[in-house]
């Protein structure tokens, strides 16, 4: 071969050198930064792990009391399912390739339990919760079923029976209350639907209760398993956000199922519905299918949109800087969008302040906006915004991360963190790409295989209290908390004043 | 064929040039461990969407096969074309490679995607450009006269019949 031929042939070799220089330069450069960043923030890459289910647990007999929307919802995540529901999702599964509730249902790990009662005062549900309580095999109609569990017809006979543990409470807001304090003096444990109370009064009752008669509690907050809400508390407690000051966080739906205007079943009447029963404590009202089916609606029941939804979020608050009950508490708000005779606002704005934690709590509600504004914590060095993933900024004036920023290695413009769960690694910088798609909630549904029922982890974590005496995360002193936080939002709206909070008598004032 | 030298320059550097961007857009997916295409596939739009979303996203296995064919394809067309080595089917692999990324995300009117494009296109779009620039790599071969391929099999008959006029 002649050495011009030679020479042609490697004639790009120059170019590949240049490619390599210039790879391991932007390599480094990039490590550079990473390193930077994540020394400087110190921030684990721990994910929680879960205990499997042995067989050999002892085996816990359940009791479910109310099976509406949510009761259902408890239901699946306990591995319970109504046989018409498993053919619905089959159908969808044949229709759509993305819609994964059968398979995810199948994949959900069986809890060891079983359900040994069910109450419901409206028929169609009491008879819907045996079928799906004996549905163990999670099969679709047509299929053998177990044995039904037997139906009671009031709440006071299931909790009399020697053949159940623990319960399950999905009734509505003002049963909340007296359903706990009658299970836990019948010794059973409770997972009881949020917010733990209706009335002030009975939340110091239902502490007693829990407290007295030694059971575990764990209050229905499922966002304590999520792994965002971990993560950022850690974020938070390494000072990474500097002295938080400030937090937003907000409630928008707009659609009539948001804004609790449920569907009312056709069969329903007052042939089929034990309307005294469900009146209880509440004020005495005529029959109306409106307000048995779509009680948030109205202070005789539900507790609004702060025992509704006000409470999951400073739950999570609570979770992540452990605020507890605040000194004080404003609100104000109307029914604004939904005139259907309703008597809660569907427009809210709370503020709760915390002179010695130095920070205010706003929460912001609308059912009839869809905006989406998150949930935000500012501090004064970065601060985070926290939906399903976790990302935290810089903040330009921050005192910190000056030197960093004035350098070029922290801009305030991109995350200085992102977490979301699933993904393969925890890291200081990913491409604008992936963010955009994180924050969409498209980068995890079918990498980590399968996305993880928060509600299935949160009876899990009450029945591991149960089995082996570990703790519950909703435990009932951060329930307490959450009753009386929303209590005090929802005096200073009916009331139109400021309340206060007495931590030594322990007394909104 | 003869090529004039500034032909010869301008089909080597535009070879060199696309091979530089698939190494480095493999590369950068190699050392991501988080990268995978599914959420590209997820986004998918047009006639093939469906192929895109459920065949290739919708089952694990077969999208742990498209991310590392991809990401690896990318890597050796990549270090073909820059060396200028097995050429042709760097470009038809390469050719395949685009028109299935311009066909999962065709720009065509009433298409929506959750990624913003960098620039504005309507039918035409880079990955589009690149496409048809490696088709026209494909169609005037440079690897026998500035390549690896040279070496290998010796320059091109036509080329050295073109010299020898």
């Amino acid at each position: 071969m002649e050495r011009r031929d030679l020479l042609k042939s490697l004639a790009a070799l120059p170019v590949a050198g240049a490619f390599g220089f210039e790879w391991f330069r932007k390599r480094n450069y990039e490590k550079f930064l990473t390193e930077n960043i994540r020394n400087e923030l110190n921030i684990s890459t721990d994910t929680p792990e879960y205990k499997p289910v042995s067989k050999d647990d002892k085996l816990i007999r359940i009791g479910l009391i109310g099976f509406g929307i949510r009761g259902k919802q408890l239901a699946q995540a306990a591995g319970f399912v109504h046989p018409t529901t498993i053919d619905d999702w089959k159908k969808g599964a044949l229709e759509d390739k993305e819609d994964t509730r059968y398979e995810d249902f199948l994949q959900q790990d069986a809890l060891n339990i079983k359900i040994s009662g069910v109450c419901d005062i409206f028929d169609s549900y009491g008879k819907m919760a045996q079928e799906a309580a004996a549905n163990a095999l999670r099969q679709g109609s047509g299929s053998k079923l177990n044995e039904l569990p037997k139906r009671y017809r009031t709440y006071q006979e299931l909790l009399a029976s020697p053949d159940i543990d623990a319960v399950i409470i999905a009734a509505p807001d003002h049963w909340h209350g007296p359903l706990t304090i009658a299970a836990a003096k019948a010794g059973k444990h409770v997972y009881c639907e949020k917010p733990m109370t209706w009335t002030v009064p009975e939340t110091y009752e239902v502490r007693r209760a829990v407290k007295e008669n030694n059971i575990v509690f764990q209050l229905g907050h499922q966002g304590r398993q999520n792994e965002s809400y971990m993560k950022a508390k850690e974020i938070i407690e390494k000072g990474v956000l500097g002295k938080v000051n400030l937090i937003e966080v907000t409630t928008n739906r707009n659609d009539p199922n948001g804004a609790w205007v449920y569907p009312i079943p056709p069969e329903a009447s007052p042939a089929n519905i034990d309307w005294n029963q469900f009146i209880g404590q509440a004020p005495y009202h005529d029959f109306s299918l409106e307000r048995f089916f779509r009680w948030r609606c109205w202070w005789d029941y539900s507790t609004g949109l702060s025992g509704d939804l006000l409470t999951h979020e400073y739950d999570a608050m609570n979770q992540i800087l452990g605020l507890g009950i605040p000194h004080s508490a404003a609100s104000s708000g109307g029914i604004y969008f939904f005139k259907d005779g309703r008597t809660v606002p569907d427009v809210l704005q709370t503020v709760f302040e915390y002179p010695d934690r130095d920070l205010s709590l706003v929460y912001s509600a609308t059912l009839a906006s869809n905006l989406s504004r998150g949930r935000k914590i500012m501090g004064h060095d970065a601060y985070m915004e926290l939906n399903n993933s976790v990302t935290v900024y810089a903040d330009s004036g921050s005192t910190r991360y000056k030197e960093k920023i004035d350098k070029g290695i922290i801009d305030p413009d991109l995350p200085i963190y992102t977490y979301t769960p699933g993904m393969k690694n925890v890291d200081a910088i990913t491409s604008p790409t992936s963010q955009y798609f994180a924050g969409r909630g498209l980068m995890y549904s079918y990498r980590s295989g399968r996305r993880i029922n928060t509600t299935h982890l949160h009876i899990r974590e009450w029945l591991d209290a149960i089995r082996y005496g570990t703790k519950t995360s909703c435990n009932i002193e951060v329930a307490f908390e959450e009753a009386m936080t929303a209590h005090m939002g929802t005096t200073a709206f009916k009331e139109n004043r400021n309340v206060f909070w007495d931590p030594v008598k322990e007394i909104i004032i | 064929m003869n090529y004039s030298p500034s032909q010869k320059f301008w089909l080597v550097l535009l070879r060199i040039a696309i091979g530089w961007h698939f190494l480095y857009e493999g590369l950068a997916k190699l050392v991501n461990a988080n990268w995978s295409c599914v959420s590209y596939l997820l986004d998918s739009e047009g006639f093939l969407k469906n192929f895109f979303i459920n065949t290739l996203a919708g089952n694990p296995d077969v999208l742990r096969i498209v991310d590392f064919m991809n990401i690896w394809g990318l890597i050796l067309i990549g270090i073909a074309l820059i060396l200028g080595s097995f050429e042709r089917i760097a470009c038809l692999s390469g050719i395949v490679l685009l028109a299935l990324y311009y066909l999962s995300h065709p720009p065509f009117v009433g298409l929506k995607y959750a990624v913003p494009s960098e620039g504005s296109y309507l039918v035409v779009n880079k990955i589009l450009l690149e496409l048809i620039a490696l088709a026209v790599v494909y169609v005037f071969p440079t690897n026998r006269e500035f390549g690896l391929d040279r070496f290998i099999f010796g320059p091109s008959k036509k080329q050295t019949l073109a010299k020898k006029n």
